[in-house]
């Protein structure tokens, strides 16, 4: 870790007059992933902003659309056990509960969830080229063991994944982030925040130099009569997804009004095809919909030497998470398959 | 290796003092100066010399260095001590009171809840902080909610059986 300076932010305002004005400097809230980056010298800075005190309120707020505001600087534990995300967002609740450990969730904030970054080893491994880490480098992972890396989205660049599982249920529930800056505020949607690896992996998302999350508002519509989050990994808990899927539908009887899938563990951001979600629109809520659902998601899938595995994992994976969507209370701790 | 695009320590913009802070430790205030880079793991074992906590992966990945901040389980390896002035801290050495044991360190003895004893004083923290939050109720879910503390001796069957006697008296109580 190099060395470098440390200041507390009293204000959103303030964070962002420390970022403008110093040179490079980061902001910090729960630490768990950019203290870990600094260990490894992935990361550095000359400044830490310490952004943990800038909003006193930390609470989910009812917004007049009738939809929540959840604050980036909540922690993951504090969001996931909110009586009003476990009553009308429990998708939310389950994918996040699934992610880390206890002891991250305490400390781990929502804004900083958004923000993680890979977990590539090759990127973790300052001995072998990366171009997310140094661009123009090479890429090791896609002549390497890439077991755990993307199956969707990939360029010649890049096949590393976005690792959060929380993300992957605010991408199906259509999630707005939004972020302050120099500039003033904006709103950016869930699809538009993270981005593919392209020619430019270094850069995970959409978000600038200086801005910073303030918010994750949450629409309406909460899916919470069927929801299922469904996380498949070598280890049963605590470890990264291989393959994760979050379905929320819609029923009347057991025709689907409306249906949302995303899938994390196979690409640099959460995967979601309108083709699919439209295909199911007005369809009995069955193994063979939702199988040729799976099809249309994992369209264009390509396998490396060590993950051709995960297209049809995936697909598996869809079908029987949309299965466990029709009967919730099914679900065991971990986001294990149930059915 | 160069991470950052561009990246230039600048000395202008930088302040490399010690800083004061006070940690209530145990239900002790602990004045300590240090470096901003010192993670809370460190300021509590080399700068107030409570070495209870342990360092294993430094990274995250085991619970070795949990403890108690503010009522909830954190990683001290994770966040830095300058980050916690002021906070309310319990390490390992905070939870036996006037010389008896806590009923989750004689339930860990009971069960042979571990080998070497590393990962113990951050399975126990972790533990507590665990009945605090109240979220585990079946077996399960005790096991999934202490999934961040490794054991890598392979006492995690007798370090659950511990756990669920001491939840199975609490709730007699």
């Amino acid at each position: 870790m190099n060395n470098f300076s440390y200041i507390k932010a009293a204000s959103v305002q303030a964070a962002i007059d420390q970022s403008t004005a110093g040179f490079n400097v980061k902001y910090i809230a729960g630490g768990t992933n950019l203290i870990d980056l600094m260990k490894y010298n992935l990361t550095r800075a000359d400044t830490l902003v310490d952004v943990n005190r800038v909003q006193e309120n930390k609470d989910i707020i009812e917004m007049e659309n009738g939809g929540l505001r959840l604050s980036a600087f909540a922690t993951n534990a504090q969001t996931a056990y909110n009586p009003l995300i476990e009553r009308r967002y429990p998708l939310l609740s389950r994918a996040i509960l699934a992610g880390a450990s206890a002891q991250i969730r305490n400390m781990a904030t929502n804004g900083g969830n958004l923000l993680q970054r890979t977990r590539c080893y090759y990127f973790y491994d300052a001995n072998v080229p990366c171009n997310k880490r140094e661009p123009g480098s090479g890429c090791a992972a896609i002549a390497g063991y890439n077991r755990i890396m993307a199956i969707l989205g990939t360029s010649e660049s890049c096949i590393a994944v976005f690792p959060s599982d929380m993300c992957i249920a605010l991408a199906a529930l259509e999630a707005i982030v939004n972020v302050e800056g120099p500039e003033g505020s904006r709103s950016i949607p869930f699809a538009d925040f993270h981005r593919l690896p392209g020619d430019t992996p270094h850069l995970d998302n959409n978000i600038g130099q200086d801005e910073i999350i303030t918010s994750i508002d949450l629409p309406a519509k909460g899916f919470s009569k069927n929801y299922s989050y469904l996380k498949l990994r070598d280890r049963n808990s605590y470890a990264f997804a291989l393959v994760s899927v979050a379905s929320g539908l819609d029923l009347d009887g057991d025709v689907i009004r409306e249906a949302r899938i995303a899938l994390g563990g196979v690409a640099h951001k959460p995967w979601r095809v309108e083709e699919a979600e439209d295909f199911l629109r007005g369809k009995p809520a069955n193994q063979s919909n939702f199988r040729q659902a799976a099809e249309m998601i994992l369209k264009g899938a390509t396998g490396y030497r060590h993950n051709e595995f995960k297209i049809e994992l995936a697909k598996r994976a869809i079908v029987r998470n949309c299965m466990m969507a029709l009967n919730p209370a099914t679900q065991l701790p971990g986001a294990q398959p149930s059915v | 290796m160069i991470t950052d695009y561009p990246y230039k320590q600048t000395e202008s913009s930088t302040d490399f003092t010690p800083r004061p802070i006070t940690l209530h430790i145990n239900n002790a205030p602990v004045q300590l100066e240090v470096l901003p880079w010192v993670s809370l793991l460190d300021g509590l074992r080399d700068y107030a010399g409570l070495t209870g906590t342990k360092k294993g992966c430094d990274h995250g990945q085991c619970g070795a260095c949990t403890v108690i901040c503010d009522g909830d389980r954190i990683l001290s390896c994770l966040t830095l001590a300058v980050m916690k002035d002021g906070s309310d801290i319990t390490t390992i050495e905070g939870i036996a009171h006037e010389g008896v044991l806590h009923p989750l360190q004689k339930a860990f003895i009971e069960h042979d809840a571990f080998q070497c004893g590393y990962c113990t004083p951050g399975q126990i923290c972790s533990a507590i902080g665990m009945f605090q939050e109240g979220k585990a109720k079946t077996r399960d879910e005790v096991k999934e909610l202490m999934s961040g503390n490794l054991c890598r001796c392979g006492a995690n069957t007798n370090i659950i059986d511990a756990i669920m006697e001491v939840k199975a008296q609490m709730s007699h109580e």
